[in-house]
Parts: structure tokens; C-alpha cells; sequence
């Protein structure tokens, strides 16, 4: 898998690089500002980038929008975003256009390494890569909603790991589960927040993200 | 409702009206006509006191012999003065209210702040009053316009009635009408040629009318028409003037403006650096509470790993799991606390969209509306989003809202920031400090809150902070 990563600090850049490499992925470039990435994008059409957030030259949102740019010209090219903190707005903003392949992760989630490379895998398969943060504040948007507020607690949980951009099988490994009993409350979730049901993962996380950020 | 520190915008009197150019300037003149009464109403403590005077300065025998000793008389112009004080203050009040109405002249109050204390002796008020520069402009303000008010606006109105009016009435009795009579000044009052003057019983206006000669009756007409004309003319010109003599004496001086400006800098001062020395104390303590001792932590469960690393690897690899989630918690702290100081979207992208961050995280529906062209200063930015911030968590947390609606603009001159809720309502700003505090550090940029919360809502606040927009917006393309 070809990565190319935009990472302005050297110790989180090369920290990262060798991650993925020891999880048998290529880092073709490793750049440091919003204009590189754009570039290197051009240049080597990478299976996924792997994006902070803040870069140079104007130290604020530079590389968020370098990664919406990307996509726009590379429609559906998997973005995993990092970033100190979370905003809903941004992840709003890069949901917006309603496909997958999106990730917005804290960078505190490098650390769990193995958690980390499934959710780059995931989002460079048309996944997608939800922080728990970002879900948590949702579901706290979304406390007003009856049909949200009607969910048992279980559900609720499902919610939010299916949120997140885990398939059944992996929120029935994170619960401790069945896969079967997974797929019994996602069925009940679908049937009260009136979504229709799929049997594909991702449509699924897309149809419930879409739901919630109503 | 809040008090706002800040004087309102002056009001702009361009309204389009029905009546047209003719309508604009009846009203004019109407006002002129009012404010002239007004005038008059304040020369009451005047003439008052001047008639005391006069008793006074008269060697009055027959007065005072029926009305006792001279200190009589001293007492109630005392009195009268006192009254006369207290009863301008309210004319006063009044005839600033009017003049930024009507003349589009906003004056501020010029009066220094009343005397605090519980209770406030009447002696004490009187001395406030008293001891006041204000109060003796006030005076000569009374005097000045009573006086050149009643003459300049009272007597050209009475003059103009008097001379068409008795023009006519004595046409018949001296026959033909020679060119002088047009040509009188209309400003003497001293001789009101009525009829009575010329012996003859009084005719009756429309009797005058018919038996004037024409030729007189045109040229008075014509010469009635011209004085409503150059009146009609004037009546705008003479309200502006007016509002800008009343604002001379009626506002405060430059120097008394001076002086208000000056505690309100050195109140908001105090104020900031206040809140700026607790902000840093509660950085401080949350740093060394949270983060740094975690950091702490760290450090010694890492000792305690590499110390049991050879001997016990299992018991190692859970200190190290330990460890990593420590550090996790002590990124979450840090992350909240800069949250606290700056929060980065706003820092990214500016008000508008930190505004609509902030309302994406309210457990209710919110909606904001609006754009600013360009970015406001970061320091007022900051400002604006945390009042935003501590309004929105009220309503989450009081109103028992449902929805909340943020817009935001600038007025050109100021931003504005309006907070609707379709809570309960009820929100009194007097009870507890929060909304206080708001208003106080609000004050730091010279910025206003007014909170209007009737009772079963809707609960409206709307900021203001004066302010240029400056640096054009970074466009993301």
C-alpha cells in the first residue's frame, strides 16, 4: 500500500513512517506543507494520505483543506486526517460529500499502533475512520432526539462504535459480543432511527453519520 | 434588561415620509413650536426665582409688611431653588430626550455619578446636586433658553399672526393702506395693532376681509406667504442649530467626557488585568494539577517498568500499558486547557466558523446565520466567543431550550452577535453574577450586552463589540 503522509513536526513524521513500514506499507513521500502534499499527490497517486491537520505556511486549517483540494480533484481518494483536537465542523466538512474513504482521528490514537493501522487500512479500503471523540460529541448533539434517545444503552454503544467505522465484526469483538447479536441491534437501531437497512459496512457507518450530523 | 454603558447611535431622522418635502418641514416647524414650549416650562423656576429677587431687591414695604421678615423671603428662594434644581433636572431630561429625537443631536448626561451610600441624606443630594458643574450649565441653559428660546422660536410666530391678522382687522377703519405698513418689522411685539388701538369697535375678521382694499389684501397675502415660506424654510435649519446650542450646554464638556472616560478605562482596566491574573493562576493550577502530574506519574511507572523489565516482563508490560494511558489523559487535559485559552478553530478560521463549532457541540438544535466579510481583531474575536460560549451554556443548562438561533454581523461599525433561545425565559441579569461578569469584560473593548428575557420566553441577548474588520478573509480555495 502507498502512503504519502503531511506532517509538519519531524518526530511525529518519522515516528509514523516507520509504523507503517514495519506494518508492510510503502511511505512513498513524507512532506511538511499544505502546497508539497498537492504535489506529491500529483505525482505518485498514493492508495491513501495521511494528513495533520495544522501545517505550514499559515499554521492554521492548511492541511485539511489541502486534503478537501485532493479529494476534489481526486474524487474519492482515502484522507486520513490527524489532528491535536477534534472539531465536528471539520468532520462535517469532510463527510460532507457523502462518500467514504474518510478518516479524522486525534493524533493521541498513533500511539495504539495496531488500532492505528486498521483504521489507515480501513479508510484506504473506502472505510472509515471516526475519533471516538468526534462520535462521543455527536451522540451529546444529538441528545435532544427522541428516536437517539430511545436506543437502550447496548444499542447506544453500537451506535457509536458503528459510528466510528467499525464493521460487525469488529464491534462485536470491541463488546465482547456475538456477531450475530450485533447484527441483531443494528437491525433494531435501523428500524428506529427509520434508516434503510444494508448489508454493507460502510454504507451503513454512512448512513448512520449522515443521520447524526442531520 | 441590561444597562448599557455606551450611548445609542444616533438616530438618523432621513425617514421617508407621506407627506412629502412640504410634511417634513410642517413637522419642523411643529417641533420648533414645542420646544419653544418647553422652553417656557423650564423659565418657570426661573421667573420663581427672580420674582424673590425682586422682593428682595425692591425696598417693597407693602410686601413685606404683609408677608413677614426678610429671611421669609430668603428661605423660599432657597427653597424655590432647591425645586428649581430638582424640577430642571426633569425639564432638562426631557428637552435631551427631544433634541436627540427630533434634532438628531444625541447628547449624553452630563451629571457626575449620584452619591452611594445607604442611606443618601437629602443634605448629601443636595450638596451632589449643588456641587455639580452640570446643574449651573443646566441654569444658564434654562435661562438662555427660556429667554433667546421664547424671543428667537415664540416671537416671529406670534409677530407673523399678530401683523397679518391685525393688518386686516384695521384695514377699514385707515381706509387705503399706505406701502409703510407691509414694510413694519414683524419682530415688535411691544405694539400689537389690534383694532381695540384704533378706537373703533371691533369689526370681525371676516367683515375686515371684505372691506380691505384688494390690492392691500394681495400684497398682505403674499407677504403672509413669504414669512410661511421662509419660516417653513428655516424650520430644519433652526432645529439642527438648536440641538447643537442644547449639546453645547445640555452634554458634557470635553473635559467632563474626559473624565468619564477616564474611569471607565481605569474600571475595565482593573477588570482585565484582574481577570487576566486569574486566568493565569487557574492555567497554572490546572497545569500543575493535571498534566505535569501525570507527567510525573509517568516518569515513575516507567522506572518502576525498566526496574522489573529482566525480573518480571509481565508485570513490566502492564506498567507500560499504565503508562500510555497516562499519557493519553494528560493529552486530553492539555487539550481541553488550550480549548480554554484559544480555541483553535477560531484561531483557523475566525467567529463565524468557531461560532458554528460551538453550536455544533450544543446537546440542542442550533442554527447560526450570517457572515463576516473579513476577520475581526483576535482579541475581540476571543472575546465574542467566549460570551457566545457562557450564553449558549446558559440556555443549555436554564432555558430549557429546544432550539437556539446565533446570528452574526457587523454593523460597520460594531459587531453583533444576536442569541435567541425558545426557552422558558425569565432570565434576571440582577440574580447571580454571570451575566455581570459578562457585561464586565465586555466592557473591556467597549462593547454593551442587553438580555431581554419576559417571562415564558423568548430569551433574547444581543452583543455588541465596536470594532474594524481587518484582514480579509483567507479564502480556501
Amino acid at each position: 500500500m502507498r502512503v504519502v503522509i503531511a506532517e509538519d513536526l519531524f518526530l511525529l513524521r518519522d515516528g509514523l513512517t516507520r509504523m507503517l513500514q514495519a506494518h508492510d506499507m510503502t511511505v512513498v513521500q513524507a512532506v511538511e506543507t499544505g502546497p508539497e502534499l498537492l504535489a506529491a499527490v500529483a505525482a505518485e497517486e498514493p492508495d491513501v494520505l495521511i494528513v495533520d491537520v495544522r501545517l505550514p505556511p499559515t499554521f492554521t486549517d492548511e492541511g485539511l483543506r489541502a486534503a478537501l483540494e485532493a479529494r476534489r480533484s481526486t474524487p474519492g481518494l482515502p484522507v486520513l486526517v490527524l489532528s491535536q483536537y477534534v472539531e465536528q465542523l471539520y468532520a462535517r466538512e469532510l463527510l460532507a460529500g457523502g462518500s467514504g474513504g474518510i478518516g479524522y482521528l486525534l493524533k493521541d490514537r498513533v500511539m495504539a499502533s495496531t488500532e492505528f493501522v486498521d483504521a489507515v487500512r480501513r479508510v484506504a479500503a473506502g472505510g472509515t475512520a471516526m475519533d471516538p471523540e468526534v462520535i462521543a460529541r455527536l451522540l451529546t448533539h444529538n441528545a435532544g432526539n427522541d428516536a437517539v434517545a430511545s436506543l437502550s444503552p447496548r444499542e447506544r454503544e453500537v451506535l457509536g462504535l458503528m459510528a466510528e467505522g467499525r464493521s460487525n465484526a469488529a464491534v462485536a469483538q470491541q463488546l465482547v459480543i456475538t456477531e450475530r447479536a450485533v447484527a441483531k441491534h443494528t437491525a433494531s437501531i435501523f428500524l428506529r432511527l427509520g434508516l434503510q437497512p444494508s448489508d454493507d459496512d460502510n454504507r451503513r457507518v454512512l448512513a448512520v453519520l449522515a443521520y447524526l450530523n442531520r | 434588561m441590561v444597562s448599557s454603558t455606551r450611548t445609542a447611535p444616533a438616530p438618523r431622522a432621513r425617514r421617508h415620509r407621506p407627506f412629502g418635502w412640504i410634511g417634513a418641514r410642517v413637522v419642523a416647524l411643529g417641533r420648533v413650536a414645542v420646544l419653544s414650549a418647553v422652553a417656557s416650562a423650564g423659565a418657570v423656576p426661573l421667573v420663581s426665582l427672580l420674582s424673590v429677587l425682586r422682593g428682595l431687591l425692591s425696598d417693597g414695604t407693602r410686601q413685606i409688611t404683609l408677608h413677614g421678615p426678610y429671611h421669609t423671603w430668603a428661605m423660599l428662594g432657597l427653597v424655590l431653588l432647591g425645586l428649581g434644581v430638582v424640577r430642571m433636572r426633569w425639564v432638562v431630561r426631557h428637552t435631551r430626550r427631544l433634541v436627540g429625537k427630533w434634532c438628531g443631536v444625541v447628547i449624553a448626561e452630563p451629571y457626575r455619578p449620584a452619591p452611594t451610600g445607604d442611606p443618601v441624606s437629602r443634605w448629601q443630594r443636595i450638596g451632589w446636586l449643588l456641587s455639580d458643574p452640570a446643574t449651573w450649565r443646566d441654569l444658564l441653559w434654562t435661562g438662555l433658553n427660556a429667554v433667546g428660546g421664547f424671543l428667537l422660536l415664540l416671537i416671529p410666530a406670534g409677530a407673523l399672526l399678530a401683523f397679518s391678522f391685525g393688518y386686516l382687522l384695521r384695514a377699514p377703519s385707515s381706509g387705503p393702506p399706505d406701502e409703510s405698513a407691509p414694510s413694519a418689522p414683524p419682530s415688535d411685539p411691544s405694539a400689537p395693532p389690534l383694532p381695540a388701538h384704533s378706537g373703533r369697535p371691533l369689526a370681525g375678521p371676516i367683515h375686515s376681509l371684505l372691506a380691505a382694499d384688494p390690492v392691500a389684501l394681495c400684497l398682505a397675502l403674499m407677504l403672509c406667504g413669504l414669512l410661511v415660506a421662509a419660516a417653513l424654510l428655516a424650520a430644519p435649519r433652526l432645529l439642527t442649530g438648536y440641538g447643537h446650542l442644547a449639546g453645547r450646554l445640555l452634554g458634557p464638556t470635553r473635559e467632563a467626557q474626559l473624565a468619564q472616560r477616564v474611569d471607565h478605562l481605569a474600571a475595565t482596566r482593573s477588570d482585565t488585568i484582574d481577570s487576566g491574573a486569574a486566568a493565569m493562576r487557574r492555567i497554572e493550577r490546572d497545569l500543575h494539577d493535571g498534566a505535569q502530574a501525570r507527567l510525573v506519574a509517568m516518569g515513575m511507572t516507567l522506572n518502576s517498568a525498566e526496574q522489573l523489565f529482566e525480573s518480571n516482563p509481565q508485570a513490566a508490560l502492564a506498567l507500560l500499558t499504565e503508562a500510555r494511558n497516562s499519557s493519553v489523559k494528560a493529552l486530553a487535559e492539555l487539550r481541553d486547557l488550550v480549548r480554554g485559552i484559544h480555541p483553535p478553530v477560531l484561531a483557523d478560521r475566525g467567529l463565524g466558523d468557531a461560532l458554528r463549532a460551538l453550536a455544533l457541540d450544543l446537546p440542542l438544535h442550533a442554527q447560526v446565520d450570517g457572515v463576516l466579510p473579513a476577520r475581526a481583531p483576535a482579541a475581540v474575536e476571543s472575546a465574542a466567543y467566549f460570551a457566545v460560549n457562557e450564553l449558549l451554556a446558559n440556555v443549555s443548562k436554564h432555558a430549557g431550550a429546544a432550539r437556539v438561533w446565533i446570528d452574526i454581523g457587523h454593523t460597520g461599525e460594531a459587531l453583533r452577535i444576536g442569541i435567541t433561545d425558545d426557552g422558558r425565559g425569565g432570565a434576571d441579569p440582577t440574580r447571580g453574577t454571570g451575566l455581570r461578569g459578562l457585561e464586565r469584560r465586555l466592557a473591556t473593548f467597549d462593547g454593551v450586552l442587553a438580555v431581554s428575557s419576559p417571562p415564558g420566553g423568548p430569551t433574547i441577548a444581543s452583543l455588541e463589540i465596536p470594532c474594524v474588520l481587518s484582514s480579509p478573509k483567507t479564502s480556501s480555495s
